[in-house]
C-alpha cells in the first residue's frame, strides 16, 4: 500500500494543522531550519548576476521535456540499454514495488541499502519490502533518524528538520544502544557514520531515487551531501533507481543549468558536496547490474492538463517549502503526504483523487513567495487557483455541494456584487444585521457559524455608519467636475 | 455462469481485478500512450532539435576572470569548505606532495592507474588501487589523484573514471583525498566545466565540492559523514607535464 | 487629469476613510476625481476561492464600466493584482474575443494608488504632515505581483514629521489571504501572531500598507490584544495635514 493509495486516509489540512500548531518544539524547529536555509539561499542566489536567466532556462528546459516526454523517455531507455542498464516501466506504486522486490529477490538478498528518495516514500517501498522479509537500511542521516524513530518525512530536502538534537539523540541512544552518546551534532553524526559504514561495505543491493535522467546519454544524476549516495551507487553489486517519469532532461549539457539552480535553492550552497553522474554499467567501477524503474503513478494524468502541467517541472529543491509562511507554522506533516508545502499542495491533489485532497489547494494564502523562489518558475499560486476551480466544480456537481454553506454564500455574494445598487442595499442591510454583534467596545468580538473562525482570535471593526458611496453621493457637485 | 465460457469468466475477473500485474511491455505501451499527444502536433526529430535549440540560454557561459583570479577564487572556495590548498610548480610537485602527506601523518596512499610516476615522492608507499576491494581501500591512509576539471565559482573538483583519477570508490572510501589540479584545468563557470566534460559525457563523473557534510541536525553543518572527511588540494601553477 | 476611482467593494463598505483620503490627495494635486456608482467588485474573492465562473460577470461589469476612462486609480494592490494577473486569462476562457480585447485595452490604464502617484503623476511629495512613528508592511500583492519596490517608501519619506521604523520580516505574509482567513483560521492566526509581534517590536504607533485587507487583519489582532498600535492605509497618511 503506497503512501498515495486512496485507502491511506488522513485528516484534512485545517484539522491536521490545528493539532500541529500545539507542538511548540516542532514550530520552533521548523522556523529555525527554514530561516537558515532561506537566508543562505537568498545569499547564494543574490550573488549571481544571471540568477533570473538561469531560472528562465531551467523553466524552459523542463517545459520542453514535458511537451515531449514520450520521445525523451524512449531516448533515455535506448541510451541506457545500450550502456548496459535495464529499464522497467511501472504504472503505479504497486507495480513499482513488485518490480523492485523481484529484482532484489533475484539475488536472494534480504537486505538493501537505501538512498533518500521521496519517490520511494511515495510508493511505500520500505513497507512493501518489509512485507516480504526484505530489510531496507536508510543511509541518509535524516532518513535514518526517521526510520529509527518510526516517523514520516516532513520536508523534501531536510526530511527530519522537525527534530532537534535532543530528539535525535534520544532516538539514536535507544535504537543504536548507545547509552553514553554525546549531545553535540558531531557526536550524533559520528554515531550514524559507524552504524552505517559496516553496512556500506557489506550489503550487495542498493535502491535509490534519481534527481535527473539524461535522455541523450542514458545517464543518471544523483545530487547529495553526505556521501551515503556515493556509497550506495558505487559499492554494491546491484543498483536499482526508481524515478518518476518527469525526471528526464534532454541532454547532459542541461545539467549546467540545473546543477547551478538546484543546490543554491535546496541547501543554499554554491554546490552541494557530491554529484554523481554515471551511464549504465561501467566495467571495473561500481555496480555491474543497474536498473531504472520508471514510475507513472498519476503523473501522466497531470501532463494533459495545460494549466497544471507545470507542476511536473519540479526538481525537488524544496525552496518553496522554506519560503512558505504556511509551512513555516505547521511543518510538513499537516499536508498528509511526503510532498508537503506549496509543491505538495498542488502535486498531492493531482496524484491522488482530488476529492480526497480537496483541502490541500486551500492550504495557502496565495502570497506568492513560492513562485518567487522556484528555480524552474512553477507558478504555484496559479495552479492552486486552477485546482480550487476543480474542487468547486466537483462540489457543485452534487446537490449537497450546491446547497453547502460556502457555495450558497458565494452565489449570494456574486449576485450582490454584480450590481452597484445591490451592493449599496447589502451595505445598509449589513449595518442593521451587525448591531447584535457589536460589543460595548464598539468592535465585533464574536461572529456566528462560519465566520466564528475570524473572531476566535481577532476583533473586527464594524461597518461604518456611512459607506464611501454614500459619502460621495452627498458631496456637493464640484466646479471642476467632481461628484456624480 | 450460464452462457459464459471459463475463459470469458476469467477475463471478466481480470477486468475487475485492477491489481493484476500487466506484462512489462503492456505497461510500457500503456504509459507511452498516456503521455503522448501533449504537444498536440507530431514532431520530427529535426523539429524537436530546433525547439530544443530555441530554449533561451542568457545565463553566463564564459567566465571573465584572469587565470590568477580564477586560481584565487578556487583557493578561496576550497578553504571555505575546510579543504587545505597548496600551490606548487610541477618541478617541485613531489616535494610538495611529500610535505602535505607528512603534515597529515599519511604513509600508505592509494593511487589510480596512470598517475604520473614522476609526481611521486620517495619515502611513502603508493598502492595502485583500482582493483582493490572496499575493505582493502578502507585500510589505506588516503587517495592521491588528479582530476578532469575544477570549477572556481563553486570550488568543485570533477573526477571521472579515467587514468590518474581512478574508479569512483577510490575517492570515496579512504578518509583522505589529496587532489592535484593543474592551473589549466581550472575554469571559472559551471557551463565552462560542462564544455570540458562534453566529449566524454558518458564516463562515470563525480563532482566533489568539499568534504561530505550534513545539515540534518538543527541545520548545523557537520563535516564528514560518509566519504572522505579530509580534502587537500595542490594547484600546479607553473611547469609543463600533464596527468593524462 | 480625470481620474476614475475604483474604491473596491471592501473599502467602500468597511474603509470609506481610505477612499476619502484618496480623493483629498488627488484633488489637492489638482486632478478631477470621478466615482462611477455602478461599480462593485473586481472579482478576486470568487476567483481566488475557485469560483471562477462566478467571477466572470463581476469582471465583465468592471470592464464595461471603466472601458472608456483615462485612468483608474485603486487603493488596493490585491485588486490591481487580480486585474493584471488574471483578467486576461478569465476573458480568454470565455472564448469571447471582444471581451478579451477590451480587457487587454483597459488593463494598462488601471493603477494602484501609490504607483499612480509616483509612476503616472511623477509625484513623491504630496504635502502631507503626519507626526507619528510609523512602520510599513509590504502586502504580498504589492510586493510580488505589482512589484512596487520602494514606491511606498519614497512617498512616506516626504511626509513631514513622520518617524519611519523598519519592520522586520516586512515581506512575510500577514496570513489574511481572503477566504484563507476563514478556511484555515488557525494557521492564519498563527501567521498573524508572528506579524503582530514584528509590528509591536517596532514600537510604532501606526502600521501602514497599501492594502486594507492586511491592515484589517492586523488590527484584528492588535485591537484584540488591546495594544495602542493602530493601522492606517497609506492614503490616509498622505492625506493628513498639520492641524
Amino acid at each position: 500500500m503506497s503512501d498515495l493509495s486512496s485507502s491511506n486516509r488522513h485528516p484534512d489540512f485545517p484539522t491536521a494543522a490545528k493539532v500541529l500548531l500545539e507542538d511548540s518544539q516542532l514550530r520552533k524547529n521548523v522556523k529555525h531550519a527554514t530561516d537558515v536555509i532561506s537566508g543562505k539561499r537568498a545569499s547564494v542566489t543574490g550573488e549571481l548576476p544571471d540568477w533570473q536567466q538561469l531560472r528562465e532556462s531551467g523553466s524552459r528546459i523542463r517545459e520542453h521535456v514535458l511537451r515531449h516526454l514520450d520521445t525523451y523517455l524512449v531516448q533515455f531507455e535506448e541510451a541506457l540499454t545500450r550502456a548496459g542498464g535495464k529499464v522497467h516501466w511501472a504504472a503505479d506504486a504497486d507495480e513499482a514495488n513488485r518490480i523492485a522486490i523481484g529484482l532484489v529477490q533475484a539475488h536472494s538478498a534480504d537486505e538493501v541499502l537505501k538512498i533518500k528518495s521521496m519517490t520511494s516514500e511515495e510508493i511505500g517501498l520500505n513497507r512493501a519490502l518489509a512485507e516480504v522479509g526484505i530489510r531496507a537500511y536508510e543511509t541518509d542521516l535524516a532518513e535514518l533518524i526517521l526510520q529509527l524513530g518510526k516517523e514520516k518525512p516532513s520536508h523534501i530536502v531536510v526530511p527530519a528538520l522537525h527534530k532537534n538534537r535532543q530528539q535525535v539523540r534520544e532516538i539514536f541512544r535507544r535504537e543504536m544502544g548507545l547509552e553514553d552518546l554525546g549531545h553535540r551534532p558531531e557526536d550524533l553524526t559520528a554515531a550514524a557514520r559507524s552504524y552505517l559504514r559496516e553496512r556500506f561495505l557489506r550489503v550487495p543491493v542498493a535502491i535509490s531515487g534519481a534527481n535527473f535522467l539524461i535522455a541523450e546519454t542514458g545517464g543518471v544524476c544523483i545530487v547529495e551531501s553526505e556521501g551515503n549516495g556515493r556509497m550506495c551507487l558505487t559499492l554494491p553489486k546491484v543498483l536499482i533507481a526508481i524515478a518518476g517519469i518527469e525526471k528526464v532532461i534532454p541532454r547532459f549539457q542541461d545539467l549546467e543549468v540545473l546543477l547551478q539552480t538546484l543546490p543554491r535553492s535546496a541547501t543554499g550552497e554554491r554546490m552541494n558536496p557530491y554529484n554523481s553522474v554515471w551511464t549504465g554499467v561501467h566495467p571495473g567501477d561500481g555496480p555491474q547490474e543497474f536498473h531504472v524503474i520508471l514510475l507513472d503513478n498519476g503523473r501522466s494524468g497531470i501532463l494533459h492538463d495545460d494549466e497544471a502541467r507545470q507542476t511536473l517541472k519540479c526538481i525537488r529543491c524544496a525552496a518553496c517549502q522554506n519560503a512558505c509562511p504556511v509551512y513555516r507554522q505547521t511543518g510538513g506533516h499537516a499536508y498528509g503526504s511526503v510532498y508537503a508545502g506549496p509543491i505538495g499542495a498542488i502535486l498531492t491533489p493531482q496524484l491522488r483523487p482530488l476529492r480526497e485532497e480537496a483541502s490541500l489547494p486551500y492550504a495557502s494564502s496565495l502570497c506568492g513567495a513560492c513562485y518567487e523562489v522556484c528555480p524552474v518558475k512553477i507558478d504555484i499560486p496559479e495552479v492552486l487557483i486552477h485546482l480550487r476551480g476543480k474542487v468547486v466544480r466537483e462540489e457543485q456537481s452534487t446537490l449537497a455541494g450546491k446547497l453547502g454553506i460556502w457555495n450558497l454564500g458565494m452565489q449570494m455574494a456574486a449576485a450582490v456584487l454584480e450590481d452597484g445598487g445591490r451592493l449599496h442595499a447589502a451595505q445598509r442591510l449589513g449595518r442593521l444585521a451587525q448591531k447584535p454583534f457589536v460589543a460595548k467596545s464598539g468592535f465585533i468580538e464574536r461572529l456566528p457559524f462560519l465566520l466564528s473562525g475570524w473572531t476566535k482570535t481577532r476583533d473586527l471593526a464594524p461597518l461604518p455608519e456611512e459607506s464611501f458611496r454614500e459619502w460621495w453621493a452627498k458631496r456637493p457637485v464640484r466646479k471642476n467636475g467632481g461628484g456624480m | 455462469m450460464v452462457g459464459k465460457t471459463a475463459g470469458q469468466e476469467k477475463r471478466r475477473r481480470n477486468v475487475t481485478a485492477p491489481s493484476k500485474p500487466l506484462d512489462i511491455g503492456e505497461t510500457r505501451a500503456l504509459i507511452l500512450r498516456k503521455i503522448s499527444g501533449v504537444n498536440k502536433a507530431p514532431v520530427s526529430p529535426g523539429d524537436l532539435a530546433a525547439e530544443y535549440d530555441s530554449i533561451p540560454r542568457d545565463y553566463l557561459r564564459a567566465g571573465v576572470l584572469t587565470l590568477a583570479e580564477r586560481l584565487e577564487m578556487m583557493e578561496h572556495r576550497l578553504r571555505e569548505y575546510d579543504a587545505s590548498v597548496y600551490r606548487s610548480t610541477s618541478h617541485a610537485l613531489p616535494e610538495e606532495i611529500a610535505k602535505v602527506l607528512a603534515g597529515r601523518g599519511k604513509s600508505r596512499m592509494a593511487i589510480p592507474a596512470g598517475f604520473p610516476a614522476a609526481w611521486l615522492p620517495e619515502g611513502f608507499s603508493f598502492v595502485e588501487a583500482d582493483g582493490l576491494s572496499a575493505p582493502q581501500l578502507d585500510r589505506l591512509d588516503g587517495l592521491l589523484s588528479a582530476c578532469t576539471v575544477a570549477i572556481a565559482a563553486t570550488g568543485t573538483l570533477v573526477l571521472q573514471t579515467a587514468p590518474a583519477q581512478g574508479a569512483r570508490k577510490l575517492s570515496l572510501v579512504p578518509d583522505y583525498h589529496l587532489c592535484v589540479v593543474e592551473a589549466a584545468q581550472v575554469v571559472e563557470t559551471v557551463p565552462e566545466a560542462f564544455a570540458v566534460l562534453a566529449p566524454a559525457n558518458r564516463l562515470a563523473t563525480t563532482f566533489i565540492s568539499g568534504p561530505s557534510a550534513t545539515a540534518d541536525i538543527e541545520m548545523t553543518r557537520i563535516k564528514g559523514v560518509h566519504g572522505p572527511r579530509f580534502l587537500d588540494v595542490i594547484m600546479i601553477v607553473a611547469g609543463s607535464s600533464s596527468a593524462s | 487629469m480625470r481620474v476614475s476611482l475604483f474604491i473596491t467593494c471592501y473599502n467602500d463598505t468597511l474603509f470609506p476613510q481610505t477612499g476619502k483620503a484618496v480623493v483629498r490627495v488627488l484633488e489637492k494635486l489638482g486632478h478631477q476625481v470621478e466615482f462611477l456608482p455602478a461599480q462593485t467588485c473586481c472579482g478576486q474573492m470568487h476567483w481566488n476561492t475557485g469560483y471562477l465562473r462566478e467571477a466572470v460577470p463581476l469582471i465583465r461589469h468592471f470592464v464595461d464600466l471603466f472601458r472608456d476612462v483615462e485612468a483608474v486609480c485603486v487603493p488596493s494592490s490585491s485588486c490591481v493584482a487580480m486585474i493584471r494577473d488574471h483578467y486576461v486569462k478569465a476573458a480568454r476562457e470565455t472564448g469571447d474575443q471582444g471581451f478579451l480585447a477590451e480587457v487587454e485595452a483597459l488593463t494598462p490604464r488601471v493603477f494602484e494608488f501609490s504607483e499612480f502617484l509616483v509612476k503616472k503623476l511623477g509625484v513623491e511629495d504630496v504635502g502631507a504632515t503626519y507626526p507619528h512613528r510609523v512602520t510599513y508592511h509590504a502586502s504580498c500583492h504589492s510586493l510580488r505581483s505589482l512589484q512596487l519596490g520602494d514606491i511606498p517608501f519614497r512617498l512616506l519619506r516626504q511626509v513631514r514629521g513622520i518617524e519611519l521604523v523598519d519592520l522586520q520580516g516586512l515581506d512575510q505574509c500577514c496570513g489574511f489571504g481572503g477566504t484563507f482567513a476563514i478556511k484555515n483560521a488557525d494557521v492564519s492566526s498563527a501567521m498573524l501572531a508572528e506579524k503582530a509581534v514584528s509590528v509591536l517590536n517596532t514600537g510604532a504607533e501606526v502600521c501602514t500598507a497599501v492594502d486594507n485587507s492586511c491592515l484589517m487583519h492586523l488590527y484584528g489582532s492588535l485591537h484584540r490584544q488591546r495594544t495602542f498600535t493602530r493601522t492606517a492605509h497609506l492614503a490616509e497618511i498622505l492625506a493628513s495635514e498639520a492641524s
